[in-house]
């Protein structure tokens, strides 16, 4: 019965979305007045969908809960031995069922906005609501008609086929619904981009709407990317954490652009410039999201984490991404020639510089879009197989990072409206003479390689420029210390979780720089003999078997000694799934925050041989770190008064009617 | 003040050609005319390589070389088969292969990794399953599948009377390739 | 569990052939559970997309040239090549078979004395363009490797312009501020 009652409520939900899209869209246009009954049952059909969306989304989770092995879904993608944790997560490491966790996400939004969207003028709420309720049933339709989750099957299996060992992992787990908030966040935007338009004014009091939603979605992204590329770094087992990967490459797309979407949507906010760009942005970044779900789900792309698909869910998909981006483009096309740019600055200025940021990031988010893209058209139109991989995203990717990362460092220096670049220079002078003094040192000590060199001197350039930054806004120095503290206490949330984001992608980017230098060995040990790496020399003690509740396998055993003393052991593991037939590795990795030491197993020869694999990755860590504290940057920063929802009513309602 | 209404058109328009270039990729897979995973040979149109191969141990098939391939594609055209015991596809499309060598086309074998512990069950499998095989030629290293290009088994070639590569299948020949695709180019280069 | 069943044959389904079935030719069907051929397909169309993920990725030292050199070589040229079987994976970090004998293939190469250029052109002679990670500039990557130059240059005539037009509303400015007005309307405007 549970299946059924979650079928029936996806149902249900597919029925509210229609009424919250056709209530709330024909009640903004009859106007606040007439339309008030239409627009005022726009919220409860959110709530309300929300909340059968959520019950269904419950009832799968059940399903596998209790391994009930009459659903389809559950015999393919669990078994009865599997941890309970895998078991509730499996629910979403599927197609069907992570689609209606994404539509679950689309509902809590939904809800969110009708909930705390008390402040937004009632028809804007209405056309977001609207959009929102399109996009659900968009959406639901795809699930109900061509990916039911809740599909029975006769006669019922003893077992499941498990899920797939590599999904088995806290790192992945918890990957995807990070991710899908992130792009369902977007959504958000998008429907604000979309009402936007339709009433055909943008002003900077939506400028402020905007922000908190793409800015929570963006967090979200930055941590689900960050827990998908550390996943890897640990799981698959060769130590890279980035692989150019068209589905990584359709989850960075939107990332890039939301990231340029948080900074133009600053300047519509502050300045009332940008505008058109920023609702294009809006719209791009959305695509972009869907542009990911349909080439991961359509089977057209070649990639090691593509879901299990077929091409008529692919054309479902794609008729939707068409009706959905090519509605709001049209519209985009239509109504935006009508808005008159606004504003004036000079091209230096706090403005100009997030115009060069916003074209340094839609640019790299551009070739992404190509080079994921190209091969197939090269297929399509050309009839030519081509390759697109890493070489190719590094060499151009680079040129362009390194330049947004010394104007990254600039720009939050630079006043609005006009600025003086040597001002701004002056008082990074410090800064620069650091990096200088790194860069001698680097070279005369270190190492003569320059990609690494040039990725840890921008690293540290942007983290000082931060410190600088905060140093001169609480005039550090300048005064007694006392009253610094009292500034820092007293400077905006939004400037601090800036400063933050913005120090932490040095930290990251340092982290990166770091793989440059890595060193790496691979060696046959017998038990008993050692090798070195780095500082460090390894013993092998040999391998023994272990086993998981779903697996068996080998765990290797590698003493690490320092300075002649025993400082800890590796223990990596070569896993074998018997239901699922597939063999894992997994890597140990023993970190010290500054570095880590990583070692994985391979095959054992008769003679008890074993091929071991040990890098050394300096300031790895700094990786994920870095992106958890962008992540928290971006968290401070919404919980600034201006961005908290329903705070901007009661300071400055009087805007969005005030403006035109 | 059209030129800013089309440059607020062009991400409309850019949308319009990217989706029908992915309709028309979908389309393609649907029909099978676009494979996005298909990987061309690079072999097709040239001279077969050279090799020779040993004959599989316990087996009563001579080895293979290319000397035997192209003595064989004189008389009429001939068909290269890559295959492994424990390729599952290479079951699905084991009938087909019957069938063509009982009709008299001549058909080789290469074992891909035989011998080695990839492969310890060919004799096995081809006593169990029936040998459609003229020559076998055991390929221990996976060097001569190198030469040949191959990417995973069963991969079957089909070699024209002059000792020209005329077309590859990666993938089971299914009893409909064997009709749709096999039959006419058999005929075609007879 | 026996220790063996780590060490025995490769399982029956590590080929990219079974997606091709659904593909081309009829779905099979059979006596399979009742969710239909289409259904039991999918898993085994997942486990293929998966299945080199999990590649032990342990580059055998056994397969090594003695010269660090000439090693290092191969391994800068195996990090260029793709391994075929397992899609968007150098051979460099694939344990696939084909990646193994590709790997071995270019280190006997190597050890023979080809160039770099050599060695890649053995491989592409094989395999194609297809193989190389990093596309060669030709005919049909022309457009690729031009597109990011192509993207900047228009996207920063695009800024350009959009900053021109809003330097030239600019409004004739008043009397120029003194250098404390300025610093304290630069501390006012920074919030």
């Amino acid at each position: 019965m549970i299946p059924e009652l979650g079928h029936f409520a996806l149902v249900l939900a597919l029925l509210l979305a229609c009424a919250q899209a056709v209530t709330s869209l024909v009640g903004a246009q009859l106007g606040e007045r007439r339309g008030a009954l239409l627009i005022a049952a726009g919220p409860p059909t959110a709530i309300g969908g929300a909340a059968f969306v959520g019950l269904s989304f419950g009832c799968l989770m059940w399903s596998y809960a209790v391994s009930d092995f009459s659903v389809a879904n559950v015999v393919q993608n669990s078994h009865s031995l599997k941890p309970m944790l895998y078991k509730l997560t499996g629910t979403w490491g599927n197609h069907e069922g992570s689609m209606v966790l994404w539509i679950l996400i689309l509902g809590l939004c939904s809800a969110a906005v009708a909930w705390f969207g008390g402040n937004l003028p009632a028809s804007l709420r209405a056309r977001v609501l609207g959009v929102l309720g399109l996009i659900a049933v968009g959406f639901l339709l795809f699930t109900i008609l061509t990916s039911n989750p809740f599909e029975r099957v006769w006669p019922i299996p003893e077992d499941g086929t498990d899920l797939n060992p590599l999904l088995q992992d806290p790192g992945l787990a918890f990957h995807p619904p990070f991710l899908y908030l992130g792009y369902v966040g977007t959504a958000v935007a998008f429907a604000f981009a979309c009402a936007a338009l339709i009433e055909g004014r943008v002003d900077a009091a939506w400028g402020r709407w905007v922000r908190p939603w793409t800015l929570a979605a963006w967090c979200a992204l930055t941590l689900g990317i960050a827990l998908g590329s550390w996943w890897a770094y640990y799981e698959l087992g060769w130590g890279g954490f980035w692989f150019w990967d068209p589905v990584e490459n359709a989850s960075l797309m939107p990332w890039l652009l939301a990231t340029a979407l948080l900074h133009s949507a600053i300047v519509v906010e502050k300045r009332e410039a940008l505008k058109v760009w920023t609702i294009l942005l809006a719209i791009l970044t959305f695509s972009l999201s869907l542009l990911g779900t349909f080439l991961v789900r359509s089977g057209i792309l070649n990639s090691v984490h593509a879901f299990a698909n077929d091409p008529d869910r692919g054309v479902f998909i794609l008729i939707l991404l068409a009706v959905t981006v090519g509605g709001s483009l049209m519209l985009f096309a239509w109504r935006a020639p009508a808005m008159v740019p606004q504003g004036v600055f000079a091209p230096l200025s706090r403005e100009g510089a997030l115009v060069l940021n916003n074209l340094l990031l839609a640019t790299l988010c551009a070739v992404v879009f190509v080079g994921t893209l190209y091969p197939l058209f090269a297929d399509l139109v050309l009839g030519a197989k081509i390759t697109v991989g890493p070489p190719f995203f590094n060499a151009t990717t680079f040129p362009l990072f390194v330049p947004l990362m010394i104007a990254m460092a600039v720009g939050p220096l630079l006043p609005w409206k006009r600025a003086d670049l040597w001002a701004a220079l002056a008082r990074l002078r410090l800064a620069m003479a650091v990096v200088a003094v790194f860069a001698v040192v680097y070279i005369a000590a270190v190492d003569r390689a320059l990609l690494p060199l040039l990725g840890f001197a921008v690293a540290l350039w942007v983290v000082l420029a931060a410190a600088t930054d905060l140093a001169d806004r609480i005039k550090l120095g300048a005064v007694p210390l006392g009253d610094s503290w009292r500034r820092l206490r007293g400077l905006p949330r939004g400037a601090i979780g800036g400063i933050i984001a913005h120090a932490a992608v040095g930290i990251c980017v340092a982290g990166i720089a770091g793989k440059g230098i890595a060193p790496e060995r691979i060696t046959l040990l017998r038990p008993g003999e050692t090798t070195t790496i780095a500082a460090y020399t390894i013993r092998f003690e040999g391998t023994s078997s272990v086993a998981g509740p779903n697996w068996t396998g080998t765990e290797g055993r590698l003493v690490v000694i320092r300075d002649g003393r025993e400082i800890g052991a590796l223990t990596p593991q070569r896993r074998f799934y018997p239901v699922a037939r597939m063999n894992t590795t997994e890597a140990a990795i023993r970190t010290s925050g500054f570095a880590d030491l990583y070692g994985v197993i391979g095959e054992s020869t008769a003679d008890g041989a074993t091929v071991v694999r040990l890098h050394f990755n300096p300031l790895a860590p700094w990786i994920w770190f870095g992106a958890v504290l962008m992540a928290l940057g971006g968290l401070v920063s919404l919980s600034d008064r201006r961005l908290r929802v329903g705070v901007p009513a009661r300071r400055r309602a009087p805007v969005p009617v005030a403006a035109e | 003040m059209t030129a800013r209404r089309l440059l607020f058109a062009l991400p409309a328009l850019a949308l319009l050609v990217a989706a029908a270039g992915f309709w028309a990729m979908l389309s393609g897979m649907q029909r099978g005319s676009f494979d996005p995973r298909g990987v061309p040979s690079a072999l097709v149109g040239r001279e077969v390589p050279r090799f020779e191969l040993a004959a599989l141990a316990g087996w009563n098939k001579p080895g293979l070389s290319s000397a035997d391939i192209a003595a064989a594609a004189r008389e009429g055209p001939v068909l290269v088969n890559f295959f492994a015991s424990w390729c599952v596809p290479c079951l699905v499309e084991h009938p087909q292969l019957m069938r063509l060598a009982a009709e008299g086309v001549p058909v080789f074998g290469i074992n891909y990794h035989t011998g080695t512990q990839k492969d310890p069950g060919a004799v096995d499998w081809l006593r169990r399953h029936g040998d459609p095989f003229r020559r076998i030629g055991v390929d221990v290293t996976g060097r001569v599948a190198v030469d040949f290009g191959v990417y995973g088994v069963p991969e079957t070639y089909l070699i024209d009377r002059e000792g020209i590569v005329r077309w590859r299948m990666a993938g089971p020949i299914t009893e409909q390739i064997l009709a749709d695709e096999v039959r006419p180019l058999l005929r075609r280069y007879r | 569990m026996k220790a063996g069943d780590h060490a025995g044959p490769p399982r029956p389904l590590r080929r990219a052939r079974l997606p091709l079935v659904g593909a081309r030719g009829p779905r099979p069907t059979g006596g399979g559970p009742s969710w239909g051929a289409r259904g039991a397909l999918r898993p085994l169309a997942l486990v293929f997309f998966l299945l080199c993920a999990p590649a032990h990725a342990v580059v055998d030292p056994r397969e090594m040239l003695p010269d660090p050199a000439q090693e290092q070589r191969a391994r800068d040229i195996g990090r260029g090549l793709r391994c075929l079987v397992c899609q968007n994976q150098s051979i460099d970090d694939s344990n696939a078979d084909l990646a193994r004998d590709l790997r071995r293939i270019v280190r006997e190469r190597v050890a023979a004395g080809d160039s770099d250029a050599e060695v890649v052109r053995f491989v592409t002679d094989r395999y194609g363009d297809y193989v190389l990670l990093r596309p060669p500039v030709n005919a049909v990557t022309i457009g690729l490797w031009a597109a990011p130059a192509l993207i900047l240059l228009a996207g920063g005539a695009g800024a350009f312009a959009y900053l021109r037009r809003r330097r030239a509303a600019t409004p004739p400015e008043a009397a120029p501020l003194s250098p404390e007005e300025r610093a304290r309307l630069r501390h006012l405007t920074a919030e």
